[in-house]
């Protein structure tokens, strides 16, 4: 083997934070469905503790074999408003804190799939799931929660999204971190393996492997390389450099499944920044040549990176899903961090870039004044741009109480620390209270 | 199960004895050596087979220690990793 290769490698991990983001487990619940609630949360408890009993133990065998570090080990789960759905219960947060209990017994990250889909209306078990996700996130550490309120062949259920506001200025009274947890979603997928948004899906198999990779930091050093040249050799370093890394994610991906005795589902493609010096996608950005991340430029060059992302990793793995492209989340990211901070990054152009990458507006700290009709407009202009553009889109906002633009909120770990960035002031509280459905649009008709 | 072994640093006398000395003590045959001088640092890479119940945890923690001692940065990844990333 070339010892330049091998010097390589060994230099993505060791200076550019090249990491396997997640193995997350993903278990279906639907055999734990039952009318009394205390014995579907013993089912779910055991069947979650029995399968996923020798993730953590695996993960770190792989670390410690082949050197890679693997950040975080996770699990999915069915959405609850479903698996709860024929208890008679009037709140489902017993069904949190067994999802939490089994998350701390297995030691690991977080469990995702305190989740709703309601693209296209409500059953009772999404009402009852929705009515309780502040005290559900409030009283659980692990718990991940996503609500689904839009799709491109459904339209937007603007019932959902007037709620979800509501929810959200709940969820930040009872606790800060409580929005960190949760994620809206149009057009969420059912084998993502990140968080907050992770779930699986119903036409999942009934346990699977998936698995998130990381890397800025090796595509930003890639790009150290090509100064001054033009956007095709960009666009090609970047292919390569994607390459590499999603091989490695197939490789741990699939060494995961063998060793856990579970088929593997999906690389997710994604590049996912960490608070962490050189791990960040806004530093890529800047590296293109963008003085500051958010100013004119960079919808282009995200959606280039974000491109040439998929391009460079789809050939390198087996079967690619979740979310797959880049990831923007602004605490997340000391490049977003110091944009946001010095005023050349906004929400407004948060929103552009979110039409081009893969998610949407992410860990974004808002006036904890917010009112809630203000949070659901952000989510509805959110999940338009991912039913027209027929792409995920997420908002993960977090607003903090007692603070206004200006001042700076710590999440702390992987979470960061950001500035509260302004929301623009002129309400859209009628359009709000309207309620009812956005309808799919034409070209959802595809049939 | 093959793994490469990376030792980067100063280059200074003993380095190779050292680590070979420490290979040998622990029953791992090495397959394939090759050793240069890279940008002024020592570089070498070593192939070795080592027991499929090998522990590598423990490998890497006495390898650490090992380069201390010697003043180099040892490392010990199953060789898939690199075949995965950089072979068709």
């Amino acid at each position: 083997m070339e010892t330049e290769n091998i010097l390589e490698t060994i230099k993505m991990i060791s200076d550019e934070n090249l990491d396997v983001r997640t193995i997350t487990m993903s278990i279906s619940l639907l055999d734990c469905i039952d009318s009394d609630s205390d014995i579907a949360c013993r089912k779910i408890y055991e069947k979650i503790t029995t399968t996923a009993r020798d993730l953590v133990k695996v993960g770190q065998q792989i670390e410690n074999e082949y050197g890679i570090p693997i950040i975080n080990k996770r699990v999915t789960v069915t959405p609850i408003a479903i698996v709860a759905a024929a208890s008679h219960d009037h709140d489902y947060v017993k069904y949190a804190k067994t999802l939490d209990r089994a998350a701390h017994e297995i030691g690991i990250d977080f469990i995702g799939g305190y989740s709703a889909l309601v693209q296209k209306g409500f059953q009772k078990g999404d009402r009852t799931l929705l009515s309780s996700l502040p005290e559900a996130l409030a009283e659980t550490e692990l718990v991940c929660a996503s609500v689904n309120v839009g799709s491109t062949r459904s339209g937007i259920n603007m019932d959902a999204v007037a709620q979800m506001g509501e929810i959200i200025v709940e969820t930040s009274q009872k606790d800060v971190m409580g929005n960190a947890k949760m994620v809206v979603f149009c057009n969420a997928v059912e084998d993502n393996p990140f968080m907050a948004g992770g779930f699986q899906g119903v036409s999942e198999p009934d346990v699977v492997i998936n698995v998130g990779v990381s890397g800025p930091g090796v595509v930003k050093a890639a790009l150290e390389q090509v100064k001054g040249q033009s956007m095709d050799v960009v666009a090609e370093t970047i292919k390569k450099t994607a390459f590499k890394v999603t091989r490695m994610g197939q490789l741990v991906g699939t060494l995961a499944a063998e060793r856990l005795g579970f088929p593997f589902g999906i690389v997710d493609l994604s590049l996912a920044p960490t608070p962490a010096v050189g791990d960040s996608v806004a530093q890529i950005l800047e590296e293109i040549g963008l003085e500051s991340v958010g100013t004119h430029g960079t919808t282009a060059a995200l959606a280039m990176l974000n491109d040439a992302v998929k391009k460079g990793g789809i050939m390198a793995c087996s079967h690619v899903g979740g979310l797959s492209g880049a990831f923007i989340p602004v605490s997340e990211d000391a490049g977003m961090i110091k944009a946001a901070a010095a005023g050349s990054l906004n929400i407004e152009k948060l929103e552009a870039m979110t039409a081009v990458c893969s998610v949407g507006l992410d860990m974004i700290a808002i006036p904890g004044d917010t009112p809630a009709s203000t949070i659901s407009a952000m989510i509805a202009d959110e999940a338009a741009i991912g039913m027209i553009n027929n792409k995920t889109t997420a908002v993960r906002v977090i607003p903090v109480p007692g603070k206004g633009v200006g001042d700076t909120v710590e999440f702390g770990g992987l979470l960061g620390h950001a500035p509260i960035m302004a929301v623009n002031q002129a309400g859209a509280a009628e359009m709000i209270q309207r309620g009812g459905t956005i309808p799919a649009p034409i070209h959802s008709f595809k049939n | 199960m093959k793994a490469i072994l990376t030792t980067i640093g100063t280059d200074k006398v003993g380095i190779i004895a050292g680590v070979s000395r420490y290979l040998a003590d622990h029953e791992i045959n090495i397959l394939d050596v090759s050793q240069t001088i890279m940008g002024g640092n020592f570089t070498m890479m070593m192939m070795v087979a080592l027991p499929d119940t090998a522990d590598f945890q423990k490998l890497t923690a006495q390898l650490n220690d090992l380069g201390q001692e010697l003043g180099v940065e040892i490392n010990i990844r199953n060789e898939q990793l690199y075949r995965s990333m950089h072979q068709l």
